[in-house]
């Protein structure tokens, strides 16, 4: 039975390409499929391009694949990645020019027709109501906060690319899996409609879709984290998969991490919601059919997926301005640290009111104490602590009164309780985005999605 | 006997627009047995009343020996109009383990 080898790359625009390294040297893979966009990084492209219209990309794409490609070039191993962000031309663009210089040649292809901002108005017009799809509000709400709106493409645009040679394929905003199981049905061509073999292919992306945290990274756990091996050098998952849909997950040989049953189902509900109705364009997988079989040697069997039809609606995630966030930490030490630390935020409090600041939410997080617990902290031995540190964040739709937040505190070191420390300046606001998932009908959007094929050398 | 999740199972946190959702992991099938007895969504949506305002839904993975909890309205509308520290959510797990359950003195037995 045929089977193709298929690496995780980034996990999110930030994340390290060095483990990469390791799978293209000696974890046979023939693809890698890497994930730079989080729900809200189309939000920090946004701003990049606000201040240059050729931005609007992950920018780790250019370093990340000159560094990759002398290593992949050779064995014929092809790239997909959603880098491409707001601006998959403007990626490819600087991707070609990048090759040129240094003389590579290689075939890029670009998929286009994710992006909705500008058509917001022409769907709705065309009678799609892009709801919000867990309130139903109407979007009329937020129309003139909108900053950007892309709806998840499938793999289908993935795999024309593959066809039409590309060796790198730049997208927008496609479902995270689609990465991979775009060039997992380019090569074992798999029927659109074949969907319990599709559904498997989508588990395998989503167990990929995360970088190390599909081989023993983020493994969460009291105690049992510690024993995950060399971290530092941790081998991104690899799947072998095979025509009939199943899959074995591993890692290159040499490398730190551990796939196994515990890391590899940790990774299997991450940011799932109903588990047995995960969404994606293509096929919609359920898995409570899953087995997972732990071969041991870091290798973990997948088998047994069952998916259920496409969905008509792509999904969309749009994201709106929603007001300004103004934040500062400072710390008290011992003694009765806690109690002015406590004393300290009412000062805040008190100074903001009589500055007349229209603040909607005041948060205080005791750093180091309560700020991920919350009431589930033990607080029992605040009265004897060595130091104690608050975080004070302020809500507002003024973005004045967000920049101001932190002239309220440096009064305290001379005029306020005791032995204030930890203050590294006035911070200004940052502006705060509310996240608009919807849903339009597939038509609207497939019938704009183009691929288009550029060899970077003549 | 009471006693936390994380001396019986593992978990993993994660964020979806508004919605935080964790995995819950149990060693064995017995361990199981006890998250699906003990972690009902009740219990959860009271342990996570400070953040959560919306309902929560469980849903039991025999086959994973898990539980998929997900936490409606736990985010304040998103990870980017977040004010927390943690405003993606990826330490709601370590909170979950926090929370204490019952185990009978055959179950601690096993399990312990």
């Amino acid at each position: 039975m045929k089977t193709v080898r298929i690496g995780a790359g980034l996990g999110f625009y930030g994340d390290s390409w060095l483990p990469i390294r390791a799978s293209l040297e000696h974890g046979e893979v023939q693809y890698i499929g890497s994930d730079h966009l989080a729900e809200l990084t189309l939000a920090i492209l946004r701003k990049d391009q606000s201040r240059d219209p050729a931005a609007g990309f992950t920018r780790d794409v250019v370093p990340m694949l000159t560094a990759l490609w002398p290593l992949a070039q050779p064995r014929g191993t092809r790239f997909v990645l959603n880098a491409g962000g707001l601006n998959p031309l403007g990626a490819r663009d600087a991707l070609v020019a990048a090759f040129r210089a240094r003389g590579w040649r290689a075939r890029i292809a670009v998929v286009t027709g994710d992006a909705l901002l500008d058509r917001v108005d022409e769907l709705r017009e065309a009678g799609e109501a892009l709801a919000h799809l867990d309130t139903g509000a109407a979007i009329a709400e937020v129309r003139d906060q909108l900053v950007f709106a892309n709806a998840y493409l499938g793999a289908k645009p993935i795999t024309e690319a593959l066809a039409a040679g590309a060796d790198i394929v730049l997208t927008g905003r496609v479902a995270d899996a689609a990465l991979f199981l775009g060039p997992l049905v380019h090569e074992l061509g798999w029927a659109w409609d074949d969907w319990d073999r599709l559904a498997g292919g989508l588990a395998v992306g989503h167990l990929l879709e995360c970088s190390g945290q599909g081989s023993g990274g983020n493994f969460g756990s009291a105690g049992a984290w510690a024993t995950v091996p060399d971290l530092g050098h941790i081998g991104y998952p690899i799947a072998e998969v095979s025509a009939d849909g199943t899959a074995v997950i591993t890692k290159a040989p040499g490398t730190g991490g551990r796939v196994d049953f515990d890391t590899v189902r940790q990774q299997l509900l991450y940011e799932v919601h109903d588990p047995h109705r995960y969404f994606s364009p293509d096929v919609v997988l359920d898995m409570g059919t899953l087995r997972l079989e732990d071969l041991g040697g870091d290798r973990v069997r997948v088998s047994g997926a069952t998916g259920q039809p496409r969905p008509d609606t792509l999904k969309v995630v749009a994201g709106y301005e929603d007001g300004w966030m103004g934040s500062t930490v400072v710390g008290f030490c011992w003694p009765d640290a806690w109690a002015k630390a406590e004393a300290a935020v009412a000062l805040v409090k008190q100074s903001l009111a009589e500055a007349g600041a229209a603040v909607d939410e005041f948060l205080v997080e005791h750093l180091g104490l309560d700020a991920f617990l919350g009431p589930h902290a033990d607080l029992s031995g605040r009265g004897t602590l060595n130091e104690v540190w608050i975080r004070v964040a302020i809500r507002t739709r003024d973005k004045a009164v967000a920049d101001s937040l932190g002239r309220h505190f440096p009064w305290l070191a001379l005029s306020g309780p005791p032995y204030m420390g930890g203050f590294h300046g006035i911070t200004p606001g940052s502006r705060l985005l509310g996240l608009w998932p919807t849903r339009v009908a597939r038509e609207q959007v497939e019938r704009r999605v183009q691929v288009s094929v550029q060899d970077t050398l003549p | 006997m009471k006693v936390r999740l994380a001396r019986i199972a593992h978990a993993r946190s994660g964020d979806k627009a508004d919605r935080a959702d964790i995995g819950l992991f149990a060693r064995d099938a017995a361990g199981y047995a006890v998250l699906e007895r003990e972690v009902t969504a009740q219990r959860v949506a009271a342990h996570f009343a400070w953040i959560a305002h919306g309902p929560v839904e469980r849903y039991p993975l025999p086959n994973l020996l898990a539980l998929k909890l997900v936490l409606n309205g736990a985010l304040q509308g998103g990870a980017a109009r977040s004010l927390r520290s943690d405003n993606l959510g990826k330490t709601i797990a370590g909170a979950l383990l926090r929370m204490e359950v019952e185990l009978t003195e055959a179950e601690a037995e096993r399990l312990l």
